[in-house]
């Protein structure tokens, strides 16, 4: 299954320098195990998304390896440590090689 | 309704014979994860290097009504410095069909070495972390969780 819908942040707008803040994403999708079996016995195969990053002003900071068993609409929540104003982007990789992002602008006064 | 009788034919018997073999056959591969597997992923990752206890905080249910949905929270202690972060931080659950759940990738840019995630447990088994700090130190923790299908607490 490729990403449908559009994933869902939360990260504050305003943070001061050195401040340590949560950023929380959630997104809709089957996390398909590739371990079930259809109404007729053919297994389903995988369709998961397998990786979630997240980058600042271009700069990755933090990255997830997601498995099978990660549930289905996976929720990540991560921390970043604000220095200067600018933005996050968010990507989420699909297994079909489809991907989603997501954008969030921080202010650091 | 009225209870047959029956007798099992010599057709039968084989019958069930081959299916028993089936199964038998088949059995393996419905095997889920364990322990060694577990222990083959973190060969294949660090070799033999020993890991030690501590650092890591490992915040998970006792009980999960909802074997679907688990929450885990991890946060590894670490003062996340240019000299000094966390690397790395890998999450395995030894019962479910395959060991892997997630694999972080810390920067000192995350501040703290911590995340939130919901994972899938087939059954009660043990989720196992192991973080690899910056200077290559290795340390793991390990945390039991019962899973009840049936949601009535058992």
């Amino acid at each position: 299954m490729a990403i449908k819908s559009k994933p869902r942040i939360k990260v504050p707008s305003e943070a001061k320098a050195g401040e340590i803040i949560e950023i929380k994403t959630l997104i809709s999708h089957e996390m398909e195990t590739g371990q079930r079996k259809d109404s007729t016995g053919k297994p389903i195969p995988r369709a998961i998304i397998n990786k979630f990053t997240a980058s600042f002003n271009g700069k990755t900071f933090f990255e997830a390896d997601w498995f099978t068993s990660v549930s289905a609409n996976p929720y990540q929540a991560f921390f970043y440590k604000a220095s200067e104003s600018g933005e996050f982007t968010f990507t989420w990789k699909d297994d079909d090689g489809s991907e989603q992002t997501a954008t969030a602008k921080l202010t650091v006064a | 309704m009225q209870l047959r009788s029956w007798t099992p034919s010599r057709r039968d018997t084989l019958g069930f014979g081959l299916t028993a073999l089936l199964a038998a056959a088949l059995a393996p591969r419905l095997v889920l994860a364990t322990e060694e597997a577990v222990a083959a992923e973190l060969k294949k990752l660090y070799g033999d290097k020993p890991m030690a206890d501590g650092k890591i905080k490992l915040d998970l249910p006792e009980i999960a009504e909802n074997g679907l949905v688990v929450p885990l929270n991890i946060d590894v202690e670490s003062p996340m410095t240019e000299a000094d972060y966390v690397k790395a931080v890998h999450v395995f659950a030894d019962g479910n069909p395959l060991p892997q759940v997630v694999t972080y990738r810390f920067t000192p840019q995350s501040g703290k070495a911590a995340a939130s995630v919901r994972m899938r447990l087939a059954q009660t088994q043990n989720v196992l972390a192991v973080a690899e700090m910056s200077n290559g130190a290795l340390y793991s923790a390990k945390a039991q969780v019962k899973v009840t299908i049936g949601g009535c607490g058992g």
